[in-house]
């Protein structure tokens, strides 16, 4: 026998289960991060966007002979097998003082769809779900059909103009309810609607949902003035802190002496990165909003002390106290940038008569400029979620007046301002009606996600194509 | 044409000395460190004027520091110290009075990898016209035809200037690192090993311009193949471990090598 077949035969592979296996390990391990990312995004996506679906009314009658009308919620099974509960939304809170009611699908006699029954939106009070009776407008009055054509006619017009009509509405147990038409936001009536029709609606949900600002603490109504401060407040970020980081890391990197003294700040800086936020929410209200803040109050707004101008929280603090939470990652990803460029390059430059700035100018700081993008956008996510040191610095509940409007000089940096993470919070512990909340966090929390990504989407881009401009694959 | 002169390694070194007239660089003592490390001992040459002078020598000898040394490069490593003096065209590279930047712009220099600039052909070329004066177009444009021409590029490049210079071939990136050095007009040409990371005939392109070139200018070549250098070059200096061994004309130096330890390298027995 052949030595060779020896050997072969005596390193007959042995199972060993770590060196089996470890791929597949690995591969779990994307599985499932990828899991909880996808179940993360369709909980989200399910449960903020299905909230302006138009839901089905029912009209439900109890066995004790009781009946309302709504939609149902949820169910939820009870202790000691004592069978399952069902929430419905019945609307109607100025008559029947509560808009949500628990009901024990056993006490449930009948459930019915019927198609005219009709869900309007109204401010105040919120939601009525009943049917319309008739419309009552000086002398005339339509009924039936016509009432429902009159007042879809109505709400097309602007709120001005329909101030004069009367709504007779009647609820499901039979109390009427004369209802101002100019209360009314919108109506529909979802068991008649087409598929079509529903997806239209639910359209305009959506739409009035980013457009709107918040109604009834923010309880309901929409989110535009949390989308605009999110975005305002990470656009100032991002225009202070990337000025500051690239010199900075321009310094660490191209000037300065690399020594032990270079070194030591280098690694301050990244630790820098992983200080609480809050800690620096402390140090934003200390240092900017009471003490230059306050300073400038004493300087130039003593007139309108005590009550304070720039010696509160408000948008400017706000952002550069976010700027400077987001200083060490600009650093850190320019100052990579700025090494990886080959030394061949700035030779080449040098040689051909460049000055150091022009060096710096016009073949390192275009080639770093991704590396750049790349800790500006990883500074934006990180600011664009970011909500404790905001609640100390200038964030607020509900805003008064937007940032910017048509009132000299157009953008207020003093002003406090809303924030979608802050909304979020706000919305899910401070409201007054938590069943009305729930959907409102996650459609808010879906859409936060939404602004980070499209902010993250946007420097992607730019930086793809930064790179295609000169033609190079970074 | 030879003088001898004495070395720290006790053997009679000759170096080619050359009339002012004819000498275009003129290497005076010089010692350079980096950090405290000594990487070049008391070199003295000169590098006569529209010639090819190659430096050869075994890996760590100093041959690219000498040539780095031309220009100035050193000035980005605050580590390197030297004395000695350096004089081109009689003028001290070191004096204070001397523009450094005027300097580099005199003394070209191109790199073992090619280093193209990430931006167009074209761009590549301008780069060095623009950081001097701003030229119109039509000048510049011509300048930068012409030096495509001379780096025998423009007939690969022509219709396509406006692309980047990173899809050229490793031949023609390095041709065109070549055209971009001689856009700004230098008295002098350093090449670091310039066909070293090229194919066999992208070398014998580079070759052929290297001795084309020397009507216009003079030309220092650093290089690790023994054939380069006889094939290009004029002169030939041999440098071990920091020190001039053996200067003179390449036939000499390569047929008639004065020293042992020349031929030993030449033929290959030390490395």
């Amino acid at each position: 026998m052949k030595a060779g077949t020896v050997n072969t035969a005596s390193r007959r592979p042995r199972f060993n289960w770590l060196n089996d296996l470890w791929p597949w390990l690995c591969a779990a391990s994307v599985a499932l991060s990828l899991l909880m990312l996808g179940a993360l995004l369709a909980l989200l996506l399910v449960r903020g966007l299905g909230h302006f679906w138009p839901a089905t009314l029912e009209e439900v009658t109890l066995r004790s002979g009781d009946t309302f009308a709504g939609h149902a919620v949820r169910e939820v099974e009870l202790p000691q097998q004592a069978g399952d509960e069902r929430l419905y939304f019945t609307g109607n809170q100025d008559i029947e003082g509560a808009r949500w009611r628990w009901v024990k699908i056993e006490e449930i006699a009948e459930r019915a769809q019927p198609a005219d029954l009709i869900r309007l939106e109204r401010s105040p009070w919120g939601d009525f779900i009943g049917r319309l009776v008739a419309i009552e407008q000086d002398d005339q009055r339509w009924e039936g059909d016509a009432a429902w054509q009159r007042l879809t006619a109505l709400l097309a017009l602007p709120a001005s103009q329909r101030q004069e009509s009367q709504l007779l509405l009647t609820t499901v147990d039979g109390q009427t309810l004369r209802q101002p038409m100019a209360s009314i936001v919108s109506a529909q009536a979802p068991n008649a609607m087409s598929w079509s029709q529903k997806t239209h609606v639910w359209g305009d949900g959506v739409w009035r949902f980013l457009s709107e600002g918040p109604r009834a603490a923010n309880t309901d109504g929409g989110v535009w003035p949390a989308i605009f401060g999110t975005v305002l407040m990470v656009i100032l970020m991002s225009v202070m802190v990337t000025p500051f980081g690239v010199l900075a890391a321009i310094y660490l990197n191209e000037i300065a002496h690399q020594g032990r003294l270079t070194r030591l700040v280098r690694i301050g800086v990244r630790n820098l990165a992983g200080v609480p936020s809050i800690v620096y929410g402390v140090f934003g209200l200390g240092v900017f909003v009471y003490g230059i803040g306050g300073s400038l109050d004493e300087w130039f707004f003593s007139d309108t002390l005590p009550s304070p101008t720039f010696g509160t929280g408000g948008l400017l603090w706000a952002s550069l106290t976010l700027a400077l939470l987001t200083l060490p990652v600009v650093i850190v990803a320019t100052e990579e940038g700025l090494a990886r460029i080959p030394e061949a390059q700035r030779e080449g430059a040098v040689a051909l008569g460049a000055t150091r700035l022009e060096m710096l100018t016009r073949i390192v700081l275009p080639m770093a400029a991704p590396a750049m993008l790349t800790g500006v956008i990883l500074a934006v996510a990180r600011a664009a979620g970011e909500v404790a040191p905001l609640m100390l610095v200038g964030v607020a509940k509900l805003a008064p007046q937007m940032p910017i409007d048509g009132e000299f000089p157009y953008l207020h940096l003093e002003r406090k301002f809303m924030h979608l993470g802050y909304h979020l919070f706000d919305t899910a512990f401070h409201g007054e009606d938590v069943q009305a909340a729930i959907p409102l966090v996650y459609a808010t929390a879906l859409l936060l996600v939404l602004i980070v990504l499209v902010l993250n989407l946007t420097a992607i881009f730019l930086r793809h194509y930064l790179g295609r401009q000169r033609g190079n694959e970074c | 044409m030879l003088a001898p002169l004495h070395s720290a390694n006790t053997a009679q070194v000759p170096v080619a000395h050359f009339s002012s007239e004819h000498s275009c660089l003129s290497i005076d003592h010089l010692s350079l460190a980096y950090a405290g490390k000594e990487a070049l001992r008391d070199l003295t040459l000169s590098v006569p004027r529209h010639r090819v002078t190659a430096f050869i020598g075994p890996s760590g000898c100093g041959k690219s520091t000498l040539l780095r040394a031309i220009n100035r490069l050193h000035d980005l490593n605050e580590t390197v110290t030297h004395s000695g003096k350096i004089t081109l065209e009689g003028q001290n590279i070191h004096d204070p009075q001397t523009n450094v930047t005027e300097l580099r712009r005199r003394v070209g220099m191109v790199f073992q990898t090619p280093n193209p600039f990430p931006m167009s052909i074209y761009e590549n070329v301008a780069f060095g016209l623009r950081l001097q004066q701003r030229l119109p177009k039509r000048k510049r444009d011509d300048i930068i035809e012409w030096a495509l021409t001379s780096a025998a590029l423009w007939d690969e490049v022509k219709d396509r200037l406006h692309r980047s210079a990173w899809q050229l071939s490793g031949g023609q990136q390095q041709r065109l690192v070549i055209a971009r050095t001689l856009a700004v007009q230098p008295d002098v040409l350093l090449l670091d090993e310039p066909a070293s990371a090229l194919d066999p005939i992208s070398t014998l392109k580079i070759e052929e311009l290297i001795r084309n070139l020397k009507s216009e200018l003079t030309l220092v070549l650093v290089t690790h193949n023994m054939q380069q250098a006889a094939r290009v070059s004029d002169y030939t200096a041999f440098l071990h471990q920091g020190e001039l061994v053996e200067y003179g004309p390449t036939d000499q130096v390569f047929t008639n090598p004065r020293l042992q330890h020349t031929e030993n390298y030449i033929t290959g027995r030390i490395t």
